[in-house]
């Protein structure tokens, strides 16, 4: 049924999985937060051309599954594109997973995993 | 008849008969209301897929222009800003807070943005130059932002809604394929154990009286023999009476009649 208010009740950040430019954008519009040292956990990650899979995979675990202060997660469409099968497998409302595009690469509402779904459910 | 089908493990009695019908008309009333709410979601859901369309493609462009103020700052600045903005975040000013919406008794959360009044992370970012591109700048994103958070709570709702319906779906295919079914089942077999009853009884009945018409035939025809027998011998008594009668000697003897 629907999610009870203690499941988003403390979910206040946003968190961003981008490039460079994205995650600039993002964190001049003040979502950047880094939690009391010593853990010191950013809440968002940088991903350019020499970041490993398993790094943007255990940026999206950590973002979705462990931290509970996630409200909203924000990944570049072409990011997303190289764990998608982790974004598909993804259908928990909380934190909402959200598909966003870059300077280099436009949005394809085709691609999105959401906007799958939503065609799926009305046989579009 | 009784034996075709699932059906709930009762005793067939009159009681669980009444049970059942009890039962079967409640899943068909909560089948008819579920019914009616999955549709009342379902007419609630193309609204919502119609808005994140939208969202989605305003979302575009804002980025786009966004993207554009960032280059603008990189130019005036005249170097990449982005290591010092990572470098400098520390505390989120802008954060979101869920309140909820009420559809059709299903809460529909929904994130609303909000900036905290906390220190500015970035008070040094383009102080040399670019100041005002990067102020620009950050009121794009802030706006860009904005768009995201109201396409996230969209997105957000959308699942819980589809997660709902689906829910609701199962419901109603369970009560109409399985519960109803199984209760009609088990109505039809304590019927036809009751009616077996039924004939049980009258049968027995039958028999009994069967019985007791013959014990009673059998009495008859016993009464009627010792009523024969007794009538013969009841001759053999009037004979002896006779003989006794005359013990006053006076048959001749008219009764006097007043």
């Amino acid at each position: 049924m629907s999610a009870s208010t203690a499941a988003y009740k403390d979910r206040q950040f946003l968190a961003v999985i981008g490039d460079e430019d994205t995650v600039t954008g993002m964190l001049l519009a003040g979502v950047g937060h880094v939690t009391q040292p010593p853990d010191s956990q950013k809440n968002f990650l940088v991903v350019d051309a020499k970041t490993q899979n398993a790094d943007i995979e255990a940026a999206f675990d950590r973002f979705t599954q462990e931290r509970k202060d996630i409200a909203i997660l924000l990944i570049n469409q072409h990011i997303a594109e190289r764990i998608r099968h982790r974004v598909e497998m993804y259908t928990a409302a909380f934190p909402s997973l959200l598909e966003i595009p870059s300077k280099d690469h436009p949005y394809d509402p085709d691609k999105d995993s959401v906007l799958k779904r939503v065609r799926r459910l009305f046989g579009e | 008849m009784s034996g075709s089908g699932a059906r709930e493990a009762v005793f067939p009695t009159r009681q669980s008969l009444g049970l059942m019908k009890t039962k079967l008309k409640g899943a068909q009333i909560g089948h008819d209301l579920l019914k009616r709410k999955s549709e009342a979601l379902t007419n609630h859901s193309p609204e919502i897929t119609r808005r994140i369309d939208e969202a989605k493609r305003k979302m575009g462009r804002v980025m786009q222009i966004a993207a554009f103020s960032l280059a603008e700052v990189t130019y005036a600045v005249g170097g990449d800003i982005g290591y010092q903005v990572q470098e400098s975040a520390k505390q989120a000013r802008f954060r979101v807070r869920t309140k909820q919406e009420n559809v059709s008794g299903v809460f529909l959360p929904q994130f609303e943005s909000y900036t905290s009044d906390s220190a500015n992370d970035f008070a040094l970012t383009g102080l040399g130059k670019g100041g005002q591109q990067v102020q620009r700048s950050r009121e794009t994103y802030a706006r860009a932002v904005e768009t995201l958070v109201e396409l996230a709570s969209l997105q957000t709702a959308f699942v819980i809604l589809d997660e709902v319906i689906k829910v609701v779906n199962r419901r109603v295919n369970a009560i109409e394929h399985v519960i109803i079914p199984r209760t009609e089942n088990t109505i039809k077999y304590i019927n036809s154990e009751l009616d077996e009853l039924d004939r049980e009884e009258f049968y027995r009945l039958k028999k009994v009286s069967g019985k007791k018409q013959r014990d009673a035939a059998e009495a008859d025809a016993e009464r009627e023999a010792s009523k024969k027998d007794a009538e013969a011998e009841g001759k053999g008594n009037a004979a002896a009476e006779a003989e006794t009668q005359d013990l006053f000697g006076d048959e001749e003897n008219q009764d006097v009649i007043f």
